[in-house]
């Protein structure tokens, strides 16, 4: 390759917003229905029936704007944009194209070396999510399902200011934790509360303008983006190489694949007439109603970040992570606030928390134990109660079950034996029928201990505290 | 007055209104669509620099409702009024190939 390329990106995201009812309609958000369940005359498009907006996507998206440094744009309107498509019954989505309600924000990224970069937002609408269609080949038919149909969705629209996927993944997480700890979203890419259609083009190193673009949707995963980004990225610089064009297109991503393809241009169908929607009037936001969204903005993550560093005295990348998921900081916070030292709590969410959230292919979001049961495990591996094998097990049960450890240790027997008695007489016992372990360790072979103490674990049934056997086979080993 | 509409326009709007007129349905549609445009002309007699543009008739705004469930399941009543319905669906023919 002769020349030098560099990728140029812009991201629309969309995310599912967390309120209780659809945007227009006082029919459920409620995942899972049947089919049809949580349908109205509303968000099925039946002649005649008006739509009313729902006042907390207004503040949600507000929220947002405002944590990603927009102007808020104080008369803000909606539009038809009009399509034929069964999963669109009024063939037409409202949606905001003239006067969008957040417009020219920024967020903070920071790359993984470390280095800051600004994002730029070039705005954020308001829109209704489309109903789902189910295809049956066998009969030529598909099914409509309206429960999603009304859905409120924000589209978060940026400038191309991203340049490959590692920025454009620390963009999604940003954009995320802000929808996260506003309680806005919780913005899941496998379950499609989250979506991003990623704008790409190449052009030469150095050159000002920008190369033709495509888009490409259908992007489930971070990992699907990454690859979709070197994969489009090469396709365009091929093209590119063998002097032909690049097509500005929309492209199906197929993560199985790992390959892109065009979809069909639908006829001419990208001309959307949009125009004002009558039924919903103009949205005013007053000053004082911006002054109450202001300060309702909960602590944010950049901000949460700095306290742990500087309060807990964590080190930067533990309270990256804790505070990288809302529900692992809520979960440290409270654990803490229970009187769990702040290192132990970090500890045990950074370590075992994770690894099982990782085991499991589990969203931290969804992570369900209680503080308190975390905290008394602590608690009771801090006072001796249960040794640290049996306090990971433990935990293991309360990360799938959110059982009691107390009652737990107590109904299964497994707090720590530190009844002197039967320590020594199970240390004997061991040295006992062992002689040639004994006497190897007696001739300098001093690791031999390590068997020794795991005859003795073996038969206290893992309850011994290893730093006190140890210590006791030391002392009676001369005996024998 | 000029020929705005022509037979490429109607072509054009066909597609996207999904429809498959006849050949004496275009002539027509082209007439009215003509004749609509020339009405619309005559706003330019009037001079309208400075006028706000106008979306909404009535002076309303921030008509809300507050974010509380207040339907429940309507399905029986809602499928009704599908062309087809089968397992609780509305059934269309298939939008896929």
């Amino acid at each position: 390759m002769s020349k030098e390329y560099e990728t140029v990106i812009g991201l629309e995201v969309h995310v599912e917003l967390a309120t209780k009812t659809k945007i227009f309609c006082g029919c459920s958000t409620a995942f899972g229905g049947a089919p049809n369940t949580h349908s109205c005359p509303v968000c099925s498009g039946m002649p005649g029936s008006l739509p009313v907006l729902n006042k907390q996507v207004v503040e949600y998206a507000m929220a947002v704007g405002l944590a990603a440094n927009c102007e808020i744009n104080r008369n803000c309107k909606f539009d038809r944009k009009n399509y034929f498509y069964p999963d669109n019954p009024q063939n037409y989505q409202i949606s905001q194209l003239y006067e969008p309600i957040c417009r020219n924000g920024w967020i903070e990224i920071e790359k993984k070396d470390g280095e800051k970069k600004k994002i730029r937002i070039h705005e954020i609408h308001m829109e209704e999510d489309a109903g789902k269609l189910v295809h049956d080949t066998w009969s030529d038919t598909s099914y409509v399902d309206f429960n999603r149909s009304g859905v409120p969705l924000i589209e978060i629209v940026s400038e191309p200011d991203m340049r490959d996927a590692d920025e454009v993944i620390a963009y999604l997480e940003q954009l995320r934790m802000i929808a996260q700890y506003i309680g806005a979203s919780d913005c899941k890419l496998q379950e499609g509360s989250m979506r991003a259609d990623v704008n790409l083009s190449v052009r030469e190193k150095g050159s000002e303008s920008l190369g033709t673009r495509t888009e490409t949707k259908n992007l489930s995963s971070f990992r699907a983006i990454s690859h979709m980004i070197d994969g489009e990225r090469a396709r365009q610089i091929d093209l590119l190489e063998s002097g032909q064009p690049v097509v500005q297109e929309t492209r199906h991503w197929n993560e199985d694949k790992e390959t892109s393809y065009a979809m069909r241009s639908k006829e001419n169908a990208q001309d959307y007439r949009y125009f004002p929607d009558p039924d919903l009037p103009p949205v005013h936001i007053s000053d004082e109603w911006l002054q109450r969204v202001k300060d309702s903005l909960p602590e944010l993550q950049p901000q949460k970040r700095q306290r742990y560093i500087d309060a807990y005295g964590l080190p930067a990348y533990d309270a990256s992570i804790l505070t990288g998921s809302k529900r692992l900081a809520d979960l440290f916070e409270e654990t803490v606030a229970l009187g769990a030292n702040p290192k132990k709590v970090s500890n045990w969410l950074m370590v075992e928390t994770l690894r099982l959230v990782k085991e499991k292919s589990m969203d931290p979001q969804d992570i369900r134990f209680s503080a308190k049961h975390l905290a008394d495990l602590i608690q009771m591996a801090e006072d001796g109660t249960v040794n640290n094998q049996v306090a990971k097990d433990v935990f293991e049960k309360i990360f799938t079950d959110d059982i009691d450890p107390v009652q737990y240790v107590k109904e299964n027997g497994l707090a720590s034996v530190n009844d002197a008695g039967a320590l020594e007489e199970a240390v004997r016992k061991a040295l006992q029928n062992n002689p040639n372990v004994v006497q190897q360790y007696k001739e300098g072979k001093t690791k031999v201990i390590g068997f020794l103490v795991g005859q003795v674990m073996k038969e206290m049934k893992g309850k011994a505290n290893p730093a006190k056997v140890n210590e006791l086979i030391g002392k009676l080993i001369q005996e024998y | 007055m000029a020929e705005k509409i022509t037979d490429e326009t109607i072509d054009y709007v066909s597609i996207l209104a999904k429809l498959k007129p006849s050949p004496e349905e275009k002539i027509q549609a082209r007439k009215d669509m003509q004749q609509m445009l020339d009405y619309i002309d005559k706003l330019n007699d009037l001079d309208t620099s400075g006028v706000e543009p106008m979306s909404h008739l009535f002076p309303l705004n921030n008509v809300f409702r507050e974010d509380t469930v207040t339907n429940g399941d309507d399905r029986e009543n809602m499928l009704r009024n599908a062309p087809e319905e089968k397992d609780g669906q509305y059934v269309v023919p298939i939008t896929i190939e």
